[in-house]
């Protein structure tokens, strides 16, 4: 409850008060205009499925994983997609450890919404055995820095993560088909998910003064701004979500205007996260190559990790 | 499945741009300084407002504004199948901050520095809008509490399908895996304070939803002034003037 204040507190209002007026005039207080947006940067680690995403000073860290469930009744040929927010009080001082705070929730919600809601991901792709097992897969998104507008920066790092993750192949045996062999990375390669579309996150704030509208707000904005809109957008011109949780109202014209500069910026973005996914799958495929003429002690800890995963699969089906 | 018919009806025989029955009821909670009843078709929800009282704890105390406080439960009850819900799941901690956010920015909060508004709404039935309705009922009873506001919010929910704007949706109709759009409009001023969508939609039709939704908003303003007005009548009749 008392997260909300937190920036508000902690800037005199000197500081509030020049924000405020500056942008009457256009002006930001790093320098930008008011529809730029942060330098974004993207990288990967080592391992598929993990993506670190820097918004000017926000860091945020995707991570995906995946393991075989048994499916929701209601769904029996459907896998699942979930989101996890994580926001580390290393991030900021306002940010607690525990229970995930009100702003965590609302984080995870939008970028939930945005992905799964307009099925960005091929679900049904993901059953291996309908109403047996289908592959469950986790999105964790660490809070690494707040440097403002969170939810834009995770959703980039929810997407580039989701874009280069990789699950092991499974493939049916026995006499009736009903058993489920797991492959190690080293007998078949792992497989991507099916992705269609990228919805991206583009995030405005409103402030007292009715035409002061900003893309991408940092951290000291967030302490000023009055009002905040979210509009999640694909390339094809869907918008896949939207989020304006109350605060300072604007007229219907500003948001249908909101919504198509997000479209472009949308598209620009789109741009970038798949660049660099596409790099990062050439140096991908470059260690391949080297994989095979020198294979080393990471590859057989990777595998004997995968056939113990089997065997859990193979005592499901039998139960 | 078909959501509208050949002959223009929905499943629960209405228009595509009809809103379902709407009721409401002002004091419904005695203890409270401040409640209300609203219902849209079978969704029924419950709010009461307690405030502008004493900050329970002090840490949270604002010196140039009051403090907001939102909750909002379900009742077990209130759905098809009767099950136990944890309290603070992430769907009620975002409606809670949703609605608190909402009213917060048509209360003028700084009319009443240090002290404490407390908003609990209940959704007693469920089917479809509970957001929507919740926000109505919010509204009434901070009018009935006597809290200074800026102007009245009100919420109504649209969706698209069948390549059809519908208005109001139900329980069936939300399910159905159709956008959803929740608008919460400020109706003096004309401006949106809440928005929410989720589901995929072209920008063009959504301009189109977005529009019919605000439309419904603004009947249940009208409505929601009615019964406003209707109450004070009364309470001035009583008062014997």
């Amino acid at each position: 409850m008392e997260q909300r204040l937190a920036n508000t507190w902690r800037m005199s209002v000197n500081d509030k008060k020049f924000i405020e007026s500056s942008l009457l005039s256009d002006l930001r207080v790093d320098g930008r205009r008011p529809f730029d947006y942060r330098k974004l940067s993207i990288k990967f680690g080592r391992e598929d499925g993990s993506s670190e995403v820097q918004l000017g000073e926000t860091h945020v860290m995707g991570f995906v994983t995946g393991q075989l469930v048994p499916p929701y009744r209601d769904r029996p040929n459907e896998g699942s997609l979930a989101i996890y927010t994580e926001f580390s009080p290393m991030a900021d001082p306002s940010f607690e450890a525990g229970r995930p705070g009100e702003n965590a929730v609302e984080l995870g919600r939008i970028i939930d919404r945005g992905l799964r809601e307009s099925r960005a991901i091929d679900t049904e792709s993901l059953c291996i055995l309908s109403g047996k097992l289908v592959w469950s897969i986790r999105v964790d998104l660490h809070i690494l820095d707040n440097g403002g507008n969170l939810v834009d920066a995770a959703n980039i790092a929810a997407l580039a993560a989701l874009l280069t993750f990789r699950r092991p192949e499974c493939t049916l045996s026995g006499d009736d088909g009903q058993e489920v062999i797991v492959h190690s990375a080293e007998e078949r390669e792992p497989l991507p998910l099916i992705v269609h579309h990228l919805p991206v996150a583009v995030t405005f704030a409103f402030f007292s003064n009715d035409n002061v509208v900003v893309i991408d707000p940092t951290h000291k904005e967030e302490a000023v701004m009055k009002g905040r809109l979210t509009a999640t957008l694909n390339t094809n011109g869907d918008v896949c979500a939207i989020q304006k949780g109350g605060g300072i109202g604007v007229l219907q014209s500003v948001v249908l205007q909101c919504l198509r500069i997000a479209s472009v910026k949308a598209a620009d973005m789109t741009s970038k996260i798949k660049d660099a996914v596409e790099s990062y799958n050439t140096v991908r495929a470059f260690r391949k190559v080297k994989r095979h003429s020198a294979p080393i002690a990471v590859s057989v800890d990777g595998s004997v990790a995968i056939k113990k995963q089997s065997q859990d699969g193979a005592q499901k089906i039998e139960l | 499945m078909e959501y509208v018919s050949p002959e223009g009806l929905r499943l629960d025989g209405r228009r595509p741009m009809e809103m379902r029955q709407i009721r409401a009821e002002v004091g419904a909670v005695s203890k409270a300084d401040g409640s209300a009843v609203f219902e849209m078709g079978n969704t029924k929800v419950i709010a009461a407002v307690y405030g502008p009282r004493e900050v329970q704890n002090r840490s949270q105390q604002l010196n140039d504004q009051a403090l907001v406080r939102c909750e909002y439960t379900m009742s077990n009850f209130s759905t098809g199948d009767r099950m136990r819900r944890p309290k603070g799941d992430r769907r009620s901690t975002e409606i809670s901050l949703v609605i608190r956010q909402t009213m917060e920015a048509c209360i003028l909060t700084h009319l009443m520095p240090r002290s404490q508004i407390d908003i609990f709404v209940q959704v007693l039935q469920a089917d479809g809008g509970t957001r929507s309705a919740c926000i109505n009922a919010a509204t009434l009873a901070l009018a009935d509490a006597g809290i200074p506001m800026s102007d009245l919010v009100t919420s109504c929910s649209a969706g698209y399908l069948n390549s059809t704007p519908l208005l109001d949706l139900n329980y069936v109709e939300d399910s159905a895996g159709g956008p959803d759009v929740t608008v919460g409009i400020l109706p003096k001023l004309d401006k949106v304070t809440l928005l929410q969508m989720d589901a995929k939609l072209p920008i063009d039709t959504f301009e189109n939803v977005m529009q019919l939704a605000t439309e419904g908003c603004k009947a249940i303003a009208n409505y929601i002034r009615e019964v406003l007005q209707e109450n004070t009548k009364q309470l001035e009749s009583r008062r014997g003037t």
